[in-house]
């Protein structure tokens, strides 16, 4: 009976209007980045402003209805059906999808509305994840865990088909989630640590050095994985004697090679496989003459490492295409491709850099609306925060994100049930890889992947998806107190 | 929360957002207050944007002579924001123009509908294509009129007035491109159809862009960040063509007055040395500001100068299918070098013979004489040398093995893989086209005996039959036919489904017999050159029959492959065949030396609407 009373007590009414203000502040932005002399009103349906209210308008109704939807739907097998039926929602797409640019991802409804399944993937992604690990996350054999990554990696291969490979990344973030919920810690450092790897391997790889006959990347990854194994060894298992010792032989080998070279040029290559190769013979002797296994999982990482490295060139020179090379390679300072994706970062760095301590002011920007700035109202629609609003406002815009992100985990925390904190953590994950990847984009600190910044870029389905996303989290929320009493 | 041991992850997962938060702002610090060399672009408040354009690549022909290169031409672009105190009267005077012109330009360019990248900041194309002596005396008072620009570009001219079909034109670039590809903005030129299309991202090179510094006027002040910023253009690449430029003229002056077509092939590389489709024009005609009043002229001619004859028009094959026939027949089994038949001449059934000859025929002399009776029995034996079955499904089957085997010489279809574009495919009707038309048992060889003499439902273009051709000259595979010249080894070999590769001699003897025991044969024979070669004559609704030839010379060895096909012009033997021959000649000497015979086909019409443009 006073069950609606109790959810607008329940609502948090913090993340709510941290979402109105961020959803108007987007909209400003939108409007700021294709305004023109000539051209008409906000509320004009004829441009993108005009649109986005539109869509703005029915996101708040989505908000409103997800309110009234009972609570309990969500941990329950419903879960399971919205997520089955997207997961066949985006097959069916890349067959009946038109062909927008090479991608394959966009339903047309109509000649009006056209949506974008992969957004809503996100959101059935969290809800079968969250069902999952809240139902089996208490005894997680070998099979759990395929099933577990089964259901997180699939709809991420879907959508690589529909050459959506930005939308398709976003589901790695779930890794986050299972690292709150026990996942190994070692695992992220693992991540982190082939993520160095791989830059190393091709950032240094390409400069020649000794008339080309080593390879800069290869030595530089080998060094660091024989650091690690002495940072390892001396810190973590606490053998100092053995560490130290390592770095000696390392650095012996690395010294002879130099001596060498003074009369006839030798590949460093040879000297960094030799090294790998004497360290891992080194602790494979040590297990055998002390008869322990501290090591044993060393081994398997240096060996593991050394595979890595040699995939990473592989995967870099072969599978990657030219176009997600270039990407990369303007990240890391090695190309200045000022045509396509360092065309759009540099633009989009003149366009925040002319922003200065203030901004020119609302609708002022030139850069953006001169339309130098590509895809200015969808992915790299901070450049107009940037450039009208300056160091101030788009800080403040950085800091309002992280407000409202740790406001989620803090939401996520305070429930009692399993599976509304995990889905509270798929929201923080989410959002938190979709601010992390955009901005930095815009910055010039991460790869040209297109995906919306929450809130701010321009569409309908990203909004709409957003919105679903939160909103479901505030609806299990606002239920939380309630739920106490009825129990 | 009750046994929840990972509690204190909270705080990591926190850390690693206010971590990256912060470096992200830590960067925005550097960027938009540390650094100076993005903001004095901004205070300048607008830097100009302007695209400097690749030099599209050059055309030559097989022997290197230059065939399409680029002349400058400028574009007057306007900033509409910076447009101010304009003298209109005056401007359209400089520029030549009407002030009604001047009106709906601007109207065109401020409405959005049309014109979807419209910004008053950035530069629209108010008029294109212009040339030197449109723009010089705008260029000179370009002062007075703030906001207007003279943008650098430039257009194709060619050294021949020939092979317009094969080059193609280019066109401004419609929206969808503009929405396909990102590197066209509005306002671009690209490749609409032949060679410039096919070819489009290795001519079109890569655009530049060069930013410029204004004050607060808009007056120039010089590069921004000393073009450090800026992006010199990529010359389009240049593409050498197959095609023979002397021997593409001779094909055209040959047709004048004419509608037909003439494709000419080396057997051994596949290289189209020559593709005549005549109406033509001159292809300048369809470049600059004159290009849509001569297009729209080009398009109401009710000869089609536009349409490409040899790759789009479709045509009976006629007797010249019979070189399949006799191949296919032997190969079958439903004759041999001995099968005889007789002819009665026109009073033969069920189809009559259009010559008076000696009888019975052989292969030689049914290819010789064009012997429609022969190729009818040689036809009907084939197809049933299994009987029909209990419900034709004998038949049928072997109908298709034959189907498969003219199919396999380029027939029926699009040739695929080539550099060859806008064709049409011709027709081999197939087995279910029959007996959904009779029935699954109302169809028997008696019914489809048209198809024994290249008659009937089948359809072919120039370019398949010269193919046709190419594949026998080859004894038994073609190369796929295309038009740039590239490294013979990437080519793709075409193998036809002929299983005895003897019969190719036996025909080729019937083509060489036909040029040299036949009345016409003698008399328009490439002197001192053994070859071969088939006429056709195809019946045809509108006016005088079509008259076709193909040919290879010489006889060992082929360095030529060719087909024509005059329209409404009678015999073969009497159009096809002399003008395919003096192409011959022209290509195996360098010259042609009967300058008479040369003369008289220039000369002759057969269409007199037929127009040079
Ligand atoms: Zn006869």
């Amino acid at each position: 009976m006073s069950r609606d009373i109790s959810i607008k007590q329940g609502i948090d009414w913090v993340t709510v209007f941290m979402y109105v203000v961020m959803v108007i502040a987007g909209w400003l932005s939108i409007y700021g980045a294709s305004y023109d002399f000539d051209q008409s009103s906000i509320f004009d349906f004829g441009n993108r402003a005009g649109k986005q209210f539109v869509w703005i308008l029915t996101a708040f109704g989505i908000a409103g209805l997800l309110m009234l939807i009972d609570d309990k739907v969500y941990n329950s097998i419903v879960s399971n059906f919205i997520y089955i039926a997207v997961t066949l929602l985006l097959i069916v797409t890349i067959f009946i999808a038109p062909d927008i640019k090479g991608s394959h991802s966009w339903i047309r409804l109509g000649s009006f509305l056209s949506i974008q399944p992969a957004e809503f993937a996100k959101i059935a992604t969290a809800l079968a994840v969250s069902r999952f690990l809240a139902t089996n996350g208490k005894n997680m054999d070998w099979k759990n865990y395929v099933l577990l990554l089964g259901i997180t990696l699939l709809p991420l291969v879907i959508i690589i088909l529909q050459k959506e490979t930005g939308s398709a990344l976003v589901l790695l973030a779930f890794f986050l989630v299972f690292y709150r919920e026990g996942m190994k810690g070692l695992i992220l450092l693992l991540g982190v640590f082939a993520i160095v790897l791989f830059i190393v391997i091709v950032r240094f790889g390409e400069i020649p050095i000794q008339e080309g006959k080593s390879d800069l990347g290869i030595i530089i990854a080998f060094g660091a994985i024989l650091l690690v194994q002495v940072v390892y060894a001396f810190f973590v298992q606490k053998a100092k004697k053995e560490a130290l010792w390592l770095l000696g032989i390392t650095i012996a080998i690395a010294a002879v090679t130099a001596i060498i070279n003074i009369w006839i040029i030798t590949s460093y290559n040879y000297a960094a496989y030799f090294a790998i190769a004497a360290s891992v013979v080194y602790w494979v002797v040590i297990e055998l003459v002390k008869h322990s296994r501290k090591f044993r999982g060393l081994i398997l990482f240096i060996i593991g490492a050394v595979l890595f490295c040699f995939a990473a060139d592989y995967i870099f020179d072969s599978i990657l295409k030219p176009h997600q090379q270039t990407r990369i390679k303007v990240v890391l300072n090695m190309e200045d491709d000022l045509s396509g994706a360092g065309y759009n970062v540099n633009q989009s760095k003149i366009a925040i850099g002319s922003g200065g301590l203030l901004g020119k002011g609302f609708l002022n920007g030139t850069q953006t609306k001169l339309k130098y700035v590509p895809e200015q109202d969808t992915d790299f629609i901070f450049c107009t925060v940037g450039e009208e609003f300056g160091f101030v406002g788009s800080s403040l815009v950085l800091i309002l994100f992280m407000v409202f992100l740790l406001r989620i985990i803090h939401i996520a925390e305070r429930q009692r049930e399993t599976f509304n904190r995990i889905y509270g953590y798929c929201v923080v994950s989410i959002f938190f890889f979709h601010i992390m990847v955009n901005i930095g984009m815009v910055l010039g600190l991460m790869p040209v992947i297109g995906i919306p910044l929450p809130f701010f870029s321009y569409g309908g389905s990203s909004l709409w998806a957003f919105t679903i996303l939160l909103f479901i989290l505030l609806r299990l929320d606002a239920s939380r107190s309630s739920r106490v009493r009825y129990v | 929360m009750i046994n929840d041991p990972y509690q204190n992850r909270k705080y990591v997962i926190a850390a690693i957002i206010v971590g990256v938060i912060l470096i992200y702002i830590i960067r925005l610090f550097s960027l938009q207050i540390l650094e100076t060399k993005y903001k004095e672009g901004a205070e300048s408040n607008a830097l100009l944007y302007k695209t400097v354009y690749a030099s599209r690549g050059l055309i030559y022909d097989r022997d290197g002579k230059l065939l399409v290169y680029n002349k400058p031409a400028y574009d007057i672009t306007v900033i509409m924001r910076e447009v101010q105190n304009l003298d209109t009267l005056d401007f359209c005077r400089t520029l030549g123009i009407s002030k009604e012109y001047f009106d709906t330009r601007i109207a065109e360019i401020k409405d959005t509908r049309r014109n979807r990248s419209y910004s008053s900041y950035t530069p629209q194309f108010f008029m294109t294509q212009l040339e030197m002596k449109d723009v010089a005396a705008f260029q000179q008072s370009n002062y007075k009129y703030p906001g207007f620009y003279i943008q650098n570009r430039t257009l194709r001219e060619y050294t021949y007035q020939n092979a317009a079909h094969v080059l193609g034109s280019i066109g401004e670039v419609s929206r969808q491109q503009v929405e396909a590809d990102s590197y066209y903005k509005q306002g671009d030129y690209a490749g609409r159809d032949g060679i410039e299309y096919a070819y489009e991202k290795e001519l079109r090179g890569e655009k530049g862009v060069e930013i410029l510094l204004r004050d607060s006027k808009g007056r120039i002040m010089g590069k921004y960040e000393n073009g450090e910023f800026d992006e010199s253009p990529v010359a389009g690449s240049d593409i050498k063509l197959t095609i023979d430029i002397e021997l593409q003229r001779l094909g055209e002056l040959l047709l004048s007055g004419k509608t037909g077509s003439i494709v000419a092939i080396e057997p051994a590389s596949g290289e189209i040395l020559a593709m005549v489709s005549h109406p033509t024009f001159d292809p300048s005609l369809l470049v600059g500001r004159e290009r849509s009043k001569n297009y729209s002229e080009l398009v109401s001619d009710k000869t089609q100068p536009l349409l490409n004859r040899a790759t789009q028009g479709q045509y009976s094959p006629g007797s010249t299918f019979k070189i399949l026939q006799a191949l296919i027949s032997l190969d079958m089994g439903g004759v041999s070098e001995r099968t005889t038949f007789s002819c009665q001449g026109p009073d033969s059934r069920p189809i009559k013979c259009t010559h008076r000859h000696k009888s019975p025929v052989n292969i030689y002399d049914a290819i010789e004489q064009s012997c429609n009776p022969y190729f009818w029995n040689a036809f009907k034996n084939t197809l049933e040398i299994d009987g029909y079955g209990d419900r034709n499904e004998d038949f049928k089957k072997t109908y298709q093995i034959w189907e498969d085997k003219v199919k396999s010489f380029g027939l029926g279809s699009r040739i695929a893989g080539t550099d060859v574009y806008e064709q049409l495919g011709g027709d081999v009707p197939s087995g279910s086209y029959y007996t959904r038309y009779y029935g699954e048992t109302g169809w028997r060889a008696l019914t489809i005996r048209s198809l024994s003499i290249g008659q009937g439902e089948l359809l072919v273009t120039p370019l398949q039959l010269a193919n046709m051709t190419a594949a026998v000259a080859n004894d038994g595979y073609y190369i796929t036919p295309h038009l740039r010249k590239t490294d013979s080894l990437a080519l793709k070999v075409n193998k036809v489904h002929i299983d005895n590769n003897k019969h190719f001699a036996t025909v080729k003897e019937g083509m060489k017999r036909m040029v040299e025991n036949t009345w016409n044969g003698k008399l328009y024979k490439v002197p001192g050159v053994d070859m071969g070669g088939k006429t056709g004559t195809v019946q045809n609704p509108h006016g005088e029959d079509h008259s076709l030839y193909v040919a290879f010379a010489p006889l060992h060895n082929p360095t030529i492959a060719i087909a024509a096909v005059i329209e409404n012009a009678g015999f073969g033997a009497s159009w096809a065949m002399p003008i395919a021959n003096l192409m011959i000649e022209q290509y195996l000497f360098g010259e042609v030396k009967r300058k008479a015979l040369l003369e008289e086909f220039i000369n002759k019409t057969t269409n007199p609407d037929v127009k040079r443009y």
